[in-house]
Formats: C-alpha cells, sequence, structure tokens
C-alpha cells in the first residue's frame, strides 16, 4: 500500500460529498440484502455506478451481479464496452433479450419499432427469475420530473409497480429495506447527482467511456428535433434527408430512438463545459419516448420500468 | 468547504410552496429551454397562464389535483453555490412527506399566505423543523400581492410565527414578503414592498451557513459492511471495517473503543479507494472527517460487525437498552403502548417495545398533553425497550447517533422518526 502525501481536506468538497453518499448506499444494500444486481447498459450513469461500487468494496471486488436488459437495438461501441468490462473485471453479467420476447411472441413490436418500452417485462422477469431483492438503477432525480419524485430505496411490489402516491417516508441517511417475500426495492445510488456532476466526476476520475459519447462523424437526420444515427434500426423516411455531422451522444437507449447532439467536445473536460452551457434537458435533447405524453415516464415507472 | 444547501418548503396547502419553487428556480435561470416549452403548452392547455407550480409538481394525481402529493427534488446553482431543493406537499395527509423532504435540508422555507395567517398546519411544520433541528428557518410571507402589499399584515404574521417558533425553540428566523406569482423578493428585490429592507429570499440563502459542521464532535463511526478480500495478493489478510464518519475526525493513532464491546484498540489505517480501469486498490490517508466514506483499520484482532460503532475512546457514549426519545408518527396504524416493532438506528436494526407514552405535543399550545396513543402526524414523547445494546447519543449533540427509525416488522413500513431526547428530555 502507497501512503498519500496530501494532506487530506478538513471539509469536503460537493463532488466528495456525493461520492461518499454513493458509497454508503451500495454499503447499506451489500448488508442488508441477499441478491442484489446493478442494472448496467454500458451508459454513462451505469458506468459510473459501477465505478461508485467498485470504490465502495475496494480492495474487494464487487458483490452484486450486474444485468443488462438488451434491446436488441445496442450501439456496438456501448456493448463492446459492457463485455470488456465484464472481462476485465471478472464480474457475472445477466443479460435479459427483448429478442426473445419479440421471437416468442411474448412481446410484439410496436408499431413505431422502438424498444425502450418493451424492457419492463424482461426485467421484471430477470428479477423474479434471479430473486434479485435489491436492484440498483442508474436514474438521477434531475433527469425527469417523475424521478424527482424518487425515493433512493424505492419499494416495489410484487408485480414490480411503484406507487408514487403511496411512498415510504425516508428520513435522514436511514434507509429503509424491509421488504416482503417477492417484493424488491430498486436503489438509486445517484439520485442526487446531476448530469453535469456526472460528467465532472469522469473527469476527475478518468472514467473511460464508449466512444458515442466523445464527438465523432456520424451519417444522421433529423427527427422531432433530434438528430438520429442511420442505422440498421432507423432510416430516413420520405423527406428527412442524411448528412454527415459532427455529433456525441448524451444518453445511451434504443439506438432507434436515441439522438445525438452536435458537439465538438472530444474529452470529459470539453463535455463538462458544453453541459454547462446546454439549454436543453438531457431527456429534452434526446429521447423521443419521452415525448409520447405528459406522464410517460410516471405511466412507465409505474408498470416497473427502471 | 462545501458550499451545497439543502433547502425544503414547508407550510399549509396551497400558500404557493410549488409556485416559489418555481418562481425561483425560473428567476435563477435554472430551467431548461424544453421544460418551459411543456410547463407552457400543460398550462394554456388548461387554459392557464404559466403555471410555475408545474415545475416541480410532476405526478399525474398531482396535476390533476393542482396539490403537490410527494417530494419533489431540484438542482441549481447559482454563481455563489449550488442547491438541492425539496419542494414538500402541504395538505396534511401527505405531512410524512414533508418530514422526509425536511429530514436533510439545512433551511426550511416556511410559507404563510399572506390573507391566512398561520394555520394548523404551519404550526405542524414549524414544530417538525424544531423537532429535526433544520439549522434554519425561513418565513415567506407570500401572494403579498394580493394584500396590497401591506406592510402591516406582514408583520403580524412574522410576530405570530416568531411566537410560536420561541415556543418550539427555534432561533433565528429571517421573515420575508414575497409573492412567488409575481417574483417579488424571492430573485429581485420589490418596488413594491420599500418598507422591508431585508434579504430577498435568494439572498438570505446564498449567505446561510450551511449545514452544522459535525467535525468538531467526538468520533462516531458506525460500521456498515466488513471488507476481506482473502485474495492471493497483496490484501490477502485485509480486514476492513467500512462506513462514514458520522462526526469527528478519525486519525490513524487514534485511541477508539468499539461499542457495543466495549473494546479499547486503536486506528492502524484509513483507507481510500482508487479504482482504474483494470485495478482496484486503496491508499492509506492520515486522517478522516465527518461525512467522509472511508475504511477503518484496526490495531487489534475484535469482534467488529455491521452495527458495531467507532467511538472516541476518551467520549464514548457507552451504550444503552433504554431509550426515551420524541417521534413523529408516519403511520395511519396509532401508536400504543406496548407495540413491538422494529428500530433502526445507524446500522443497527433491533426489536423494541414501546414501554411508555409519555405525552403528545398539543399543536394550539405548543404544550405536551396527555397521551394514551400517538395517531398519523402526532408528534409525541416515548420510551422504548430495545432488544440490542444501541451506541446512541441525544439528537441534540449527533443528529446521526440520535436518530432511529421506527418500522413494522411485518410489512416493512417506516412507522416514526425517532429523535433520542436530552437526558433532562426537555427536547419538546
Ligand atoms: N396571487 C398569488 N397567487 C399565488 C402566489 N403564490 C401561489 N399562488 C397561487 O396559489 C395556488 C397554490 O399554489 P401552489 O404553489 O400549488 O401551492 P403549494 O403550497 O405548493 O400547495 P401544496 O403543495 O399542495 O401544499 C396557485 O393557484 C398559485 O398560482 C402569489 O404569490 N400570489
Ligand atoms: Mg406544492
Amino acid at each position: 500500500m502507497t501512503t498519500t502525501t496530501a494532506s487530506s481536506p478538513t471539509t469536503v468538497t460537493e463532488l466528495d460529498a456525493l461520492e461518499s453518499e454513493s458509497i454508503f448506499v451500495f454499503r447499506e444494500v451489500a448488508a442488508e440484502f441477499e441478491r442484489p444486481v446493478i442494472l448496467f447498459s454500458g451508459g454513462k450513469d451505469s458506468i459510473v455506478m459501477l465505478h461508485l461500487a467498485r470504490k465502495a468494496f475496494s480492495p474487494a471486488g464487487v458483490p452484486f451481479t450486474l444485468l443488462h436488459v438488451d434491446t436488441g437495438h445496442n450501439f456496438p461501441e456501448v456493448l463492446a464496452y459492457r463485455d470488456a468490462v465484464v472481462e476485465q473485471l471478472g464480474l457475472r453479467l445477466e443479460v435479459a433479450r427483448v429478442e426473445e420476447y419479440i421471437a416468442d411472441g411474448r412481446l410484439r413490436e410496436r408499431t413505431d419499432g422502438t424498444r425502450n418500452q418493451l424492457q419492463t417485462i424482461p426485467l421484471l422477469d430477470a428479477i423474479n427469475g434471479h430473486r434479485f431483492d435489491a436492484v440498483f438503477g442508474g436514474g438521477r432525480r434531475d433527469e425527469e420530473r417523475a424521478r424527482a419524485k424518487e425515493r433512493i430505496f424505492s419499494l416495489r411490489d410484487e408485480f414490480g409497480q411503484w406507487d408514487p402516491r403511496n411512498q415510504r417516508p425516508e428520513l435522514w441517511s436511514l434507509y429503509n429495506g424491509k421488504h416482503r417475500p417477492g417484493e424488491h426495492v430498486r436503489v438509486f445510488p445517484l439520485s442526487n447527482w446531476t448530469e453535469l456532476d456526472i460528467w465532472h466526476y469522469i473527469e476527475r476520475e478518468q472514467i473511460p467511456l464508449p466512444s458515442i459519447y466523445y464527438a465523432h462523424e456520424r451519417d444522421v437526420f433529423e427527427r422531432d428535433g433530434m438528430l438520429l444515427a442511420v442505422g440498421p434500426y432507423s432510416q430516413p423516411r420520405a423527406g428527412e434527408t442524411v448528412a454527415e455531422r459532427t455529433v456525441r451522444y448524451r444518453t445511451v437507449g434504443d439506438m432507434s430512438c436515441t439522438g445525438a447532439v452536435a458537439s465538438n467536445a472530444t474529452t470529459a473536460a470539453e463535455v463538462v463545459v458544453e453541459v454547462a452551457a446546454s439549454e436543453i434537458t438531457e431527456r429534452g435533447a434526446t429521447r423521443a419516448d419521452d415525448r409520447a405524453s405528459e406522464a410517460a415516464m410516471e405511466d412507465r415507472k409505474r408498470e416497473g420500468y427502471f | 468547504m462545501s458550499t451545497l444547501l439543502r433547502l425544503a418548503t414547508a407550510g399549509s396547502v396551497d400558500d404557493g410552496k410549488s409556485t416559489l419553487v418555481g418562481r425561483l428556480l425560473h428567476d435563477c435561470k435554472a430551467i431548461l429551454a424544453d421544460q418551459i416549452a411543456h410547463v407552457k403548452t400543460v398550462s394554456e392547455a388548461r387554459g392557464g397562464d404559466f403555471d410555475f407550480a408545474l415545475l416541480t409538481d410532476g405526478l399525474r394525481a398531482e396535476r390533476e389535483q393542482g396539490i403537490t402529493i410527494d417530494v419533489a427534488y431540484r438542482y441549481f446553482a447559482t454563481d455563489k453555490r449550488s442547491f438541492i431543493l425539496a419542494d414538500c406537499p402541504g395538505h396534511v395527509q401527505y405531512t410524512r412527506n414533508t418530514v422526509t423532504g425536511a429530514s436533510t435540508a439545512d433551511v426550511v422555507i416556511i410559507l404563510v399566505d399572506a390573507r391566512h395567517g398561520v394555520l394548523e398546519q404551519t404550526r405542524r411544520h414549524l414544530a417538525v423543523a424544531g423537532l429535526l433541528r433544520v439549522p434554519h428557518v425561513v418565513l415567506a410571507v407570500n401572494k403579498i400581492d394580493l394584500v396590497g402589499y401591506d406592510e402591516a399584515g406582514f408583520t403580524k404574521i412574522a410576530k405570530d410565527v416568531n411566537e410560536v417558533a420561541d415556543q418550539l425553540g427555534i432561533a433565528d428566523i429571517q421573515a420575508i414578503p414575497v409573492s412567488a406569482l409575481v417574483g417579488d423578493n424571492v430573485v429581485d428585490k420589490s418596488a413594491e414592498t420599500a418598507w422591508y429592507d431585508g434579504p430577498t429570499l435568494l439572498e438570505y440563502l446564498e449567505n446561510a451557513t450551511g449545514r452544522i459542521d459535525n467535525s468538531q464532535q467526538p468520533l462516531r463511526f458506525p460500521v456498515q459492511y466488513v471488507i476481506r478480500p482473502q485474495t492471493d495478493d497483496q490484501y490477502r489478510d485485509y480486514r476492513g471495517y467500512t462506513g462514514t464518519v458520522a462526526s469527528g475526525t478519525v486519525s490513524v493513532g487514534d485511541q477508539v473503543i468499539v461499542l457495543p464491546a466495549g473494546r479499547r484498540t486503536s486506528v492502524a489505517g484509513i483507507d481510500r479507494a482508487v479504482v482504474t480501469a483494470t485495478s482496484t486498490a486503496v491508499v492509506e490517508r492520515p486522517s478522516a472527517v465527518a461525512g467522509e466514506a472511508v475504511t477503518v483499520r484496526l490495531t487489534d484482532d475484535l469482534d467488529v460487525a455491521r452495527g458495531s460503532v467507532i467511538v472516541a475512546a476518551e467520549a464514548s457514549p457507552g451504550t444503552r437498552r433504554e431509550l426515551a426519545a420524541t417521534v413523529s408518527w408516519l403511520s395511519d396504524r396509532p401508536l400504543t403502548v406496548g407495540a413491538r416493532v422494529l428500530i433502526k438506528h445507524t446500522t443497527t436494526t433491533a426489536q423494541a417495545i414501546v414501554t411508555k407514552i409519555t405525552g403528545a405535543l398539543d399543536l394550539d399550545t405548543l404544550g405536551v398533553i396527555d397521551a394514551t396513543e400517538l395517531a398519523l402526524n402526532d408528534i409525541g414523547k416515548v420510551q422504548l425497550k430495545i432488544a440490542a445494546p444501541l451506541a446512541a447519543d441525544p439528537y441534540s449533540s449527533n443528529t446521526i447517533t440520535g436518530s432511529f427509525l421506527l418500522i413494522d416488522a411485518h410489512d416493512g413500513w417506516t412507522l416514526a422518526a425517532g429523535m433520542i431526547d436530552d437526558e433532562e428530555g426537555e427536547l419538546l
């Protein structure tokens, strides 16, 4: 072990405070639950989550399984990143595949072809099948108005449902993980982080990300004010013109409905500058599925979505 | 110093809490274009003006009923500091959610409708703020536009609130006349209240001292989880106790006592994780302060597990199996003497029996009256007998080792927020 020479700070900076809060949450779950799982999509929030979990238990390994609910509409860079991380860290990864549900008829492809919404059933089946009792999600309260209402420990009934009108009180940092058989708890260690905090942290900790998070050239077309990539799951319709643009992604989801933003940022530090100056929220800029209705996210979350 | 400030709103239903939060965010330019567009669309669809409350009232039921049901958290920053804002409900039915929002707040903003003055919920929320020992309370006398910016009315409400606050032991309340709807004295100074020479709400918040600094208190370190990698490398024999420093400072070489066993030892090392893409390791550091999540190693091989608390040898709280405490009752099922519950205190969960209900707070007189049970939203004084020894402090000296939850053993519901009384038991 090496000894640091830097004197320890007498007070704690904001990023350190967020980090400590998240680490505290991971340790509470490890101690109080039998079968926790981290939802790991290979997106930046789940990558930061995993980084924090590793810190929480270092020098031992992360005592949790990872679960990816795979829409089948993936960015290849993200899948490659996911597999490399799992391999490098010797983690256990479970994959629940929307594709299999469509193939055998348990789910039907939506008319718009997007699959974010279709993830709920495979997710709940995986939770039941593996008897996971604590499920870490990378959701942040700053993302969306229904998420802004959610507890850090958020109870799900035996159908996986969230009841936003009847949440348990959550006092101080005394997280109550009690649940009955069949119920589970969604845990959100990044609740109090903002998009900007996440990028500051990625910069500070030098956390590698899939390359699509940084500026790159891509053939895109514009739809609903978003830049969608031309690819196997999304093709321009009549009247939509394709152009090569320099873009990056702010979120990663179903490739067919996740928008890119014009950007020249090639480092985390440059992304920080862009995010700080951004005039549109992360989901507003990149998620077509949230525009469906006023309470689209709430409705999905009630049914058991992330 | 961390300049983060955590705020929570409180006050009676419809007094304008959500509107105030929306206005504050809006005037601080903390609302992005797509959120403004969304609120505009929804407001227009309802045939009304821009409804600031829609920036936080995000649930379907909240929008249908026009009230806040559960806490909404919002994040924003000015040039001076950053803020976490918890917009809480006013309706009595959702008091448990307001207690949730206030429990982590550095500042509670109590709103009062200038037309209605102090109501029962105002008193209840003031009592909650006092009980939780929220460091600062701001009184926002809202809807001042509806009373013609009347100074006398404002002064009267400020006086009434201060009287209540005095009885509850809340010091230092800043009263500010505001209109959340129009924006008077929220971020911009109002031209209509020339008689008021205090700060705007934002000025007050930007200059308020933050969280009470726990680093000068005696060391308390509740152990969360024990790390034993048992790998073949340099960490083969590693045994570390993880936790977040609840109060004080822990330094290598410190003499400490591990509770509840009461064994004395010293701190051999304090580790913080360093992880890279490929490696997971720890670095030693000389000390850690309140709020930091670290791993502590001890010199002697003692029986230390989750639920143990490492404390300063010269200032040990000892342990107790009986507690006198003040509770905020958050369940529809009333509490009666003899009830068996679970108590969650730092990292210990144990069985407990309520041996006595010594009284309840009467919101009218603010005195303690006799009570045989506590109903939803009551604040009462109880005595508990606990199946395991707890390393507890009075809440007044340590909000972490002085607080607890009561939990229903059957369905897991959180029944009460508890605060351990001082020796003399004069918390109320
Ligand atoms: N004229 C005027 N109306 C206001 C002001 N502040 C709020 N209102 C109105 O008061 C009503 C209630 O406002 P809300 O912000 O929803 O009240 P609230 O305190 O958040 O209510 P709950 O969260 O349900 O307790 C709305 O119609 C607001 O437009 C004000 O300063 N002046
Ligand atoms: Mg409200």
